[in-house]
Protein backbone atom coordinates (compact mmCIF):
# COMPACT_ATOMS: atom_id res chain seq x y z
CA UNK A 1 0.00 0.00 0.00
CA UNK A 2 1.53 3.55 -0.98
CA UNK A 3 2.45 5.45 1.99
CA UNK A 4 -0.18 8.36 2.52
CA UNK A 5 2.84 11.41 3.21
CA UNK A 6 4.15 10.84 -0.38
CA UNK A 7 2.66 12.12 -3.01
CA UNK A 8 3.78 12.69 -7.11
CA UNK A 9 4.26 16.16 -8.02
CA UNK A 10 4.82 17.51 -11.78
CA UNK A 11 6.04 20.54 -12.57
CA UNK A 12 5.42 20.73 -16.43
CA UNK A 13 7.45 23.93 -16.41
CA UNK A 14 10.76 22.07 -15.52
CA UNK A 15 10.27 19.76 -18.33
CA UNK A 16 13.07 19.70 -20.58
CA UNK A 17 12.17 16.94 -22.98
CA UNK A 18 14.71 14.77 -22.30
CA UNK A 19 12.90 11.75 -22.75
CA UNK A 20 14.81 9.98 -19.64
CA UNK A 21 11.39 9.23 -17.61
CA UNK A 22 9.54 7.14 -21.11
CA UNK A 23 13.01 5.10 -20.81
CA UNK A 24 12.50 4.82 -17.15
CA UNK A 25 9.20 4.26 -17.55
CA UNK A 26 9.65 1.10 -20.08
CA UNK A 27 12.02 -1.12 -17.69
CA UNK A 28 9.06 -0.57 -14.62
CA UNK A 29 7.87 -4.60 -13.89
CA UNK A 30 4.45 -3.85 -13.88
CA UNK A 31 4.43 -3.39 -17.68
CA UNK A 32 7.68 -4.60 -18.46
CA UNK A 33 9.58 -3.13 -21.96
CA UNK A 34 6.78 -0.50 -22.48
CA UNK A 35 6.56 2.47 -21.62
CA UNK A 36 3.12 4.12 -20.21
CA UNK A 37 4.19 7.79 -19.64
CA UNK A 38 3.42 10.22 -22.41
CA UNK A 39 5.69 13.12 -23.73
CA UNK A 40 3.93 15.84 -24.90
CA UNK A 41 4.63 19.05 -26.83
CA UNK A 42 2.48 21.92 -26.26
CA UNK A 43 2.79 23.95 -28.94
CA UNK A 44 5.44 22.31 -31.11
CA UNK A 45 5.97 24.85 -33.91
CA UNK A 46 6.27 27.86 -31.44
CA UNK A 47 8.08 26.33 -28.82
CA UNK A 48 10.01 23.32 -27.11
CA UNK A 49 7.70 23.03 -24.19
CA UNK A 50 7.25 19.56 -23.17
CA UNK A 51 5.47 18.02 -20.94
CA UNK A 52 5.18 14.58 -19.13
CA UNK A 53 1.69 12.94 -18.67
CA UNK A 54 1.43 10.53 -15.94
CA UNK A 55 -2.31 8.88 -14.93
CA UNK A 56 -3.45 11.79 -12.44
CA UNK A 57 -5.16 8.73 -10.24
CA UNK A 58 -8.59 10.82 -10.08
CA UNK A 59 -10.55 10.70 -7.25
CA UNK A 60 -13.44 9.87 -9.12
CA UNK A 61 -11.78 8.03 -12.14
CA UNK A 62 -14.02 8.56 -15.76
CA UNK A 63 -11.88 5.93 -17.22
CA UNK A 64 -13.53 3.28 -14.68
CA UNK A 65 -17.31 5.13 -14.93
CA UNK A 66 -16.74 4.55 -18.78
CA UNK A 67 -15.31 1.01 -18.38
CA UNK A 68 -18.17 -2.05 -19.38
CA UNK A 69 -16.20 -4.35 -19.06
CA UNK A 70 -15.95 -3.78 -14.95
CA UNK A 71 -12.25 -3.76 -15.95
CA UNK A 72 -10.69 -0.92 -13.93
CA UNK A 73 -10.20 -0.84 -10.18
CA UNK A 74 -8.50 1.65 -7.79
CA UNK A 75 -6.99 0.32 -4.80
CA UNK A 76 -7.95 0.98 -1.71
CA UNK A 77 -4.78 3.67 -1.31
CA UNK A 78 -6.75 5.55 -4.56
CA UNK A 79 -3.97 4.30 -7.81
CA UNK A 80 -6.49 3.42 -10.72
CA UNK A 81 -4.59 0.55 -11.74
CA UNK A 82 -4.17 -0.85 -15.56
CA UNK A 83 -7.16 -2.97 -16.16
CA UNK A 84 -7.76 -6.26 -15.37
CA UNK A 85 -6.44 -8.35 -18.14
CA UNK A 86 -8.94 -11.00 -18.32
CA UNK A 87 -12.06 -8.51 -18.48
CA UNK A 88 -10.58 -6.06 -20.53
CA UNK A 89 -12.24 -6.18 -24.42
CA UNK A 90 -9.87 -3.63 -25.61
CA UNK A 91 -13.52 -1.32 -26.41
CA UNK A 92 -11.15 1.93 -26.04
CA UNK A 93 -13.89 3.64 -23.90
CA UNK A 94 -11.52 4.76 -21.02
CA UNK A 95 -9.15 6.14 -24.07
CA UNK A 96 -11.76 8.30 -25.37
CA UNK A 97 -13.34 9.35 -21.88
CA UNK A 98 -9.61 10.19 -20.23
CA UNK A 99 -9.50 13.74 -19.88
CA UNK A 100 -5.71 13.59 -19.39
CA UNK A 101 -5.07 11.15 -22.26
CA UNK A 102 -3.19 8.80 -20.26
CA UNK A 103 -5.03 5.27 -21.42
CA UNK A 104 -3.86 3.40 -24.46
CA UNK A 105 -4.85 0.11 -26.32
CA UNK A 106 -2.96 -1.91 -27.25
CA UNK A 107 -4.31 -4.15 -30.06
CA UNK A 108 -1.50 -6.68 -30.26
CA UNK A 109 -2.81 -8.06 -26.77
CA UNK A 110 -6.41 -6.40 -27.03
CA UNK A 111 -5.94 -4.51 -23.13
CA UNK A 112 -5.32 -1.21 -21.91
CA UNK A 113 -2.86 -0.43 -20.46
CA UNK A 114 -1.77 3.01 -18.47
CA UNK A 115 0.77 4.51 -15.58
CA UNK A 116 -0.04 2.77 -12.27
CA UNK A 117 2.63 4.76 -11.06
CA UNK A 118 5.06 2.06 -10.65
CA UNK A 119 2.48 0.14 -8.26
CA UNK A 120 5.57 -2.41 -7.29
CA UNK A 121 7.70 0.32 -6.14
CA UNK A 122 5.14 2.75 -4.86
CA UNK A 123 2.98 0.21 -2.89
CA UNK A 124 6.45 -0.32 -0.66
CA UNK A 125 7.92 3.06 -0.19
CA UNK A 126 9.95 3.95 -3.29
CA UNK A 127 10.01 6.30 -6.16
CA UNK A 128 8.16 5.76 -9.59
CA UNK A 129 10.26 4.90 -12.14
CA UNK A 130 10.27 8.18 -13.98
CA UNK A 131 10.48 10.22 -10.83
CA UNK A 132 14.03 8.17 -9.87
CA UNK A 133 15.77 10.29 -13.25
CA UNK A 134 13.91 12.63 -13.98
CA UNK A 135 16.93 15.28 -14.02
CA UNK A 136 15.17 18.51 -14.00
CA UNK A 137 12.84 16.86 -11.01
CA UNK A 138 10.13 18.02 -13.45
CA UNK A 139 8.57 14.71 -12.14
CA UNK A 140 8.55 15.03 -8.38
CA UNK A 141 8.16 11.95 -5.68
CA UNK A 142 8.11 12.97 -2.27
CA UNK A 143 6.46 14.33 0.93
CA UNK A 144 4.44 18.04 0.68
CA UNK A 145 7.12 19.61 2.94
CA UNK A 146 9.80 18.79 0.57
CA UNK A 147 8.63 20.30 -2.47
CA UNK A 148 6.99 23.55 -0.79
CA UNK A 149 10.85 24.14 0.54
CA UNK A 150 12.08 23.12 -3.46
CA UNK A 151 9.14 25.37 -4.87
CA UNK A 152 8.96 28.29 -2.67
CA UNK A 153 7.33 29.98 -5.60
CA UNK A 154 4.81 27.26 -7.01
CA UNK A 155 1.47 25.64 -5.25
CA UNK A 156 0.42 22.18 -5.65
CA UNK A 157 -2.89 22.22 -7.37
CA UNK A 158 -5.20 18.91 -7.68
CA UNK A 159 -8.51 20.51 -8.60
CA UNK A 160 -9.26 20.64 -12.70
CA UNK A 161 -12.14 22.13 -14.35
CA UNK A 162 -13.23 19.90 -17.75
CA UNK A 163 -16.60 22.00 -18.87
CA UNK A 164 -19.19 20.84 -16.21
CA UNK A 165 -16.70 18.27 -14.54
CA UNK A 166 -14.99 18.81 -11.75
CA UNK A 167 -11.76 16.26 -11.19
CA UNK A 168 -9.71 16.13 -8.19
CA UNK A 169 -6.64 13.96 -8.38
CA UNK A 170 -3.94 12.27 -6.66
CA UNK A 171 -1.40 13.34 -8.69
CA UNK A 172 -0.07 16.97 -8.07
CA UNK A 173 0.62 19.71 -10.36
CA UNK A 174 2.63 22.70 -9.41
CA UNK A 175 1.16 26.04 -10.63
CA UNK A 176 2.93 29.53 -10.17
CA UNK A 177 1.15 30.51 -6.44
CA UNK A 178 -0.01 33.63 -7.08
CA UNK A 179 -2.75 32.13 -9.67
CA UNK A 180 -3.30 29.33 -6.96
CA UNK A 181 -3.96 31.74 -4.59
CA UNK A 182 -6.49 33.64 -6.87
CA UNK A 183 -8.14 30.46 -8.00
CA UNK A 184 -7.42 26.96 -6.47
CA UNK A 185 -8.38 24.87 -9.35
CA UNK A 186 -7.16 24.94 -12.72
CA UNK A 187 -10.20 25.24 -15.45
CA UNK A 188 -8.40 22.92 -18.08
CA UNK A 189 -11.46 24.12 -20.82
CA UNK A 190 -10.64 27.89 -20.53
CA UNK A 191 -7.09 27.12 -20.43
CA UNK A 192 -7.16 25.65 -23.66
CA UNK A 193 -8.70 28.75 -25.27
CA UNK A 194 -5.53 30.94 -24.49
CA UNK A 195 -2.29 31.07 -25.36
CA UNK A 196 0.54 32.47 -23.19
CA UNK A 197 1.47 35.94 -24.05
CA UNK A 198 4.95 37.94 -23.47
CA UNK A 199 3.79 38.28 -20.33
CA UNK A 200 4.50 34.81 -19.05
CA UNK A 201 7.08 35.18 -16.64
CA UNK A 202 6.42 38.53 -15.33
CA UNK A 203 5.69 37.22 -12.57
CA UNK A 204 8.98 35.59 -11.95
CA UNK A 205 11.72 36.92 -9.75
CA UNK A 206 15.45 37.43 -11.42
CA UNK B 1 -34.86 7.36 5.15
CA UNK B 2 -33.12 4.79 3.35
CA UNK B 3 -30.84 2.60 5.73
CA UNK B 4 -27.35 3.55 5.41
CA UNK B 5 -25.27 0.78 3.49
CA UNK B 6 -23.05 -1.59 5.30
CA UNK B 7 -19.61 -0.58 5.48
CA UNK B 8 -18.35 -2.63 2.55
CA UNK B 9 -20.70 -1.31 0.07
CA UNK B 10 -20.00 2.37 0.63
CA UNK B 11 -19.15 3.81 -2.80
CA UNK B 12 -15.99 5.72 -1.63
CA UNK B 13 -16.29 8.74 -4.08
CA UNK B 14 -19.88 8.63 -6.12
CA UNK B 15 -18.78 10.61 -9.65
CA UNK B 16 -22.10 13.06 -9.18
CA UNK B 17 -21.57 14.26 -5.45
CA UNK B 18 -24.98 12.95 -4.51
CA UNK B 19 -24.94 10.99 -1.26
CA UNK B 20 -24.17 6.97 -1.43
CA UNK B 21 -28.05 5.95 -0.66
CA UNK B 22 -29.12 8.25 -3.84
CA UNK B 23 -26.61 6.17 -6.01
CA UNK B 24 -28.30 3.80 -8.66
CA UNK B 25 -28.17 0.15 -7.23
CA UNK B 26 -25.62 -1.18 -9.82
CA UNK B 27 -22.88 0.91 -8.51
CA UNK B 28 -23.48 -1.45 -5.23
CA UNK B 29 -22.55 -4.25 -8.22
CA UNK B 30 -19.96 -2.78 -9.69
CA UNK B 31 -17.75 -0.44 -7.34
CA UNK B 32 -14.83 1.22 -8.47
CA UNK B 33 -12.80 0.36 -5.48
CA UNK B 34 -11.26 -2.94 -5.46
CA UNK B 35 -11.38 -3.94 -1.82
CA UNK B 36 -15.46 -3.70 -2.79
CA UNK B 37 -14.87 -5.35 -5.96
CA UNK B 38 -13.35 -8.14 -4.16
CA UNK B 39 -15.64 -8.44 -1.33
CA UNK B 40 -17.56 -11.48 -0.92
CA UNK B 41 -20.59 -11.20 1.94
CA UNK B 42 -21.86 -14.15 3.61
CA UNK B 43 -24.95 -14.02 2.73
CA UNK B 44 -24.16 -13.80 -0.78
CA UNK B 45 -21.56 -16.67 -0.81
CA UNK B 46 -24.48 -19.10 1.46
CA UNK B 47 -27.20 -17.67 -1.23
CA UNK B 48 -25.11 -18.78 -4.24
CA UNK B 49 -24.13 -22.42 -2.41
CA UNK B 50 -28.30 -22.79 -1.71
CA UNK B 51 -29.38 -22.07 -5.00
CA UNK B 52 -26.75 -23.83 -7.08
CA UNK B 53 -27.21 -27.51 -4.82
CA UNK B 54 -31.35 -26.72 -5.13
CA UNK B 55 -30.50 -26.50 -9.08
CA UNK B 56 -28.68 -29.94 -9.18
CA UNK B 57 -31.25 -31.11 -6.68
CA UNK B 58 -33.88 -30.19 -9.44
CA UNK B 59 -31.39 -31.96 -12.20
CA UNK B 60 -31.46 -34.70 -10.21
CA UNK B 61 -35.41 -35.25 -9.87
CA UNK B 62 -35.56 -34.00 -13.83
CA UNK B 63 -33.61 -36.93 -14.76
CA UNK B 64 -35.56 -39.32 -13.03
CA UNK B 65 -38.48 -38.61 -14.36
CA UNK B 66 -36.94 -38.75 -17.59
CA UNK B 67 -36.37 -42.22 -17.02
CA UNK B 68 -39.77 -43.18 -15.37
CA UNK B 69 -41.26 -41.54 -18.38
CA UNK B 70 -39.17 -43.68 -21.29
CA UNK B 71 -39.87 -47.06 -19.02
CA UNK B 72 -43.87 -46.04 -18.90
CA UNK B 73 -43.44 -45.46 -22.52
CA UNK B 74 -42.41 -49.13 -23.06
CA UNK B 75 -41.31 -51.09 -26.34
CA UNK B 76 -42.43 -49.55 -29.44
CA UNK B 77 -44.79 -51.51 -31.45
CA UNK B 78 -44.08 -54.25 -33.81
CA UNK B 79 -43.24 -52.93 -37.68
CA UNK B 80 -42.45 -55.14 -40.76
CA UNK B 81 -39.00 -54.26 -42.17
CA UNK B 82 -38.17 -56.56 -45.09
CA UNK B 83 -38.71 -60.15 -46.47
CA UNK B 84 -35.74 -61.96 -46.25
CA UNK B 85 -35.07 -62.07 -49.69
CA UNK B 86 -34.71 -58.25 -50.06
CA UNK B 87 -31.52 -58.90 -48.30
CA UNK B 88 -28.61 -60.93 -49.37
CA UNK B 89 -25.85 -62.65 -46.44
CA UNK B 90 -23.39 -59.77 -45.69
CA UNK B 91 -25.78 -57.14 -47.13
CA UNK B 92 -27.32 -54.32 -45.03
CA UNK B 93 -30.32 -52.46 -45.28
CA UNK B 94 -31.01 -48.69 -43.53
CA UNK B 95 -34.81 -48.44 -42.27
CA UNK B 96 -36.32 -45.92 -39.84
CA UNK B 97 -37.48 -46.93 -36.99
CA UNK B 98 -39.39 -46.84 -34.35
CA UNK B 99 -40.07 -42.72 -35.71
CA UNK B 100 -39.33 -41.56 -38.69
CA UNK B 101 -35.63 -40.17 -39.05
CA UNK B 102 -34.65 -42.78 -36.84
CA UNK B 103 -32.34 -44.34 -38.85
CA UNK B 104 -31.28 -47.87 -37.72
CA UNK B 105 -29.34 -50.23 -40.30
CA UNK B 106 -30.21 -54.36 -40.72
CA UNK B 107 -26.97 -56.45 -41.65
CA UNK B 108 -27.00 -60.05 -42.35
CA UNK B 109 -24.14 -61.24 -40.28
CA UNK B 110 -24.67 -64.96 -42.05
CA UNK B 111 -27.97 -66.88 -43.69
CA UNK B 112 -30.14 -67.44 -40.24
CA UNK B 113 -28.48 -64.55 -38.53
CA UNK B 114 -29.50 -60.62 -38.57
CA UNK B 115 -28.37 -57.68 -36.08
CA UNK B 116 -29.54 -54.36 -36.18
CA UNK B 117 -28.52 -51.26 -34.51
CA UNK B 118 -29.14 -47.54 -34.19
CA UNK B 119 -27.52 -45.70 -37.27
CA UNK B 120 -26.44 -42.72 -35.18
CA UNK B 121 -23.19 -42.66 -33.51
CA UNK B 122 -23.41 -42.37 -29.51
CA UNK B 123 -20.54 -39.67 -29.45
CA UNK B 124 -22.13 -37.10 -31.75
CA UNK B 125 -24.76 -38.70 -33.90
CA UNK B 126 -23.32 -39.24 -37.13
CA UNK B 127 -23.96 -42.08 -39.38
CA UNK B 128 -22.04 -45.31 -38.37
CA UNK B 129 -21.32 -48.13 -41.63
CA UNK B 130 -21.40 -51.72 -41.14
CA UNK B 131 -17.88 -53.18 -42.35
CA UNK B 132 -18.84 -57.03 -42.54
CA UNK B 133 -15.27 -57.86 -43.67
CA UNK B 134 -13.99 -56.15 -40.19
CA UNK B 135 -16.33 -57.30 -38.03
CA UNK B 136 -17.36 -53.62 -36.87
CA UNK B 137 -19.50 -50.89 -37.40
CA UNK B 138 -17.31 -47.79 -38.59
CA UNK B 139 -18.00 -43.81 -37.77
CA UNK B 140 -15.82 -41.88 -39.93
CA UNK B 141 -16.11 -38.61 -38.20
CA UNK B 142 -13.91 -39.37 -35.19
CA UNK B 143 -13.22 -42.65 -35.81
CA UNK B 144 -15.17 -44.46 -33.52
CA UNK B 145 -15.55 -48.24 -33.77
CA UNK B 146 -18.36 -50.98 -33.02
CA UNK B 147 -18.53 -54.48 -32.05
CA UNK B 148 -21.02 -55.56 -35.26
CA UNK B 149 -22.46 -58.54 -33.22
CA UNK B 150 -22.94 -56.28 -29.64
CA UNK B 151 -22.82 -53.01 -30.80
CA UNK B 152 -20.49 -52.32 -28.01
CA UNK B 153 -17.62 -50.07 -28.54
CA UNK B 154 -14.24 -51.23 -29.54
CA UNK B 155 -12.38 -47.56 -30.22
CA UNK B 156 -12.91 -44.11 -30.44
CA UNK B 157 -14.74 -41.68 -28.29
CA UNK B 158 -17.90 -42.95 -28.70
CA UNK B 159 -19.49 -43.49 -24.46
CA UNK B 160 -22.08 -45.61 -25.15
CA UNK B 161 -22.67 -48.94 -27.21
CA UNK B 162 -25.57 -48.86 -30.08
CA UNK B 163 -28.54 -49.15 -29.12
CA UNK B 164 -29.84 -52.63 -30.20
CA UNK B 165 -33.12 -52.93 -32.22
CA UNK B 166 -34.68 -56.26 -31.60
CA UNK B 167 -35.19 -58.09 -34.41
CA UNK B 168 -37.91 -61.19 -34.93
CA UNK B 169 -38.21 -63.29 -37.91
CA UNK B 170 -41.80 -64.27 -38.56
CA UNK B 171 -41.93 -66.57 -41.78
CA UNK B 172 -40.27 -65.03 -44.54
CA UNK B 173 -40.37 -61.75 -43.20
CA UNK B 174 -38.00 -59.43 -40.71
CA UNK B 175 -40.28 -57.68 -37.85
CA UNK B 176 -38.90 -54.85 -35.67
CA UNK B 177 -39.92 -55.17 -32.44
CA UNK B 178 -38.11 -52.98 -29.87
CA UNK B 179 -35.20 -51.01 -29.21
CA UNK B 180 -33.09 -51.56 -26.22
CA UNK B 181 -30.69 -48.68 -24.80
CA UNK B 182 -27.48 -49.77 -23.29
CA UNK B 183 -25.46 -47.35 -20.87
CA UNK B 184 -22.36 -50.10 -20.64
Amino acid sequence: MKPDHLHFFIDPSRCIGCQACVQACSECDTHRGESMIHLDYIDRANSVQTVPVVCMHCDQPTCAEVCPADAIKRTEDGVVQSAREPRCIACGNCVVACPFGVPEIYEDRKLMMKCDMCYDRTSVGKKPMCATVCPSQALFYGTAEEISLLRPMSEPINRFQFGNQTITTRVFVMAPGQFVRLAPGLDVTAALETRPGADVFDHVEI
Amino acid sequence: MATPLPEHETISRPPDGRPASEQPAWRRDFPIDSPQDQDVERRDFLKFLTLTSFAFVVGQFWIAGQSWRRRRAGLPDARRIASIADIAVGGSLVFEYPNPHDTSVLVRVAESEFVAFSQKCTHLSCAVIPKLDQGVFHCPCHEGVFDLRTGRVLAGPPPRPLPRVLIELRGSDIYATGVETRSV
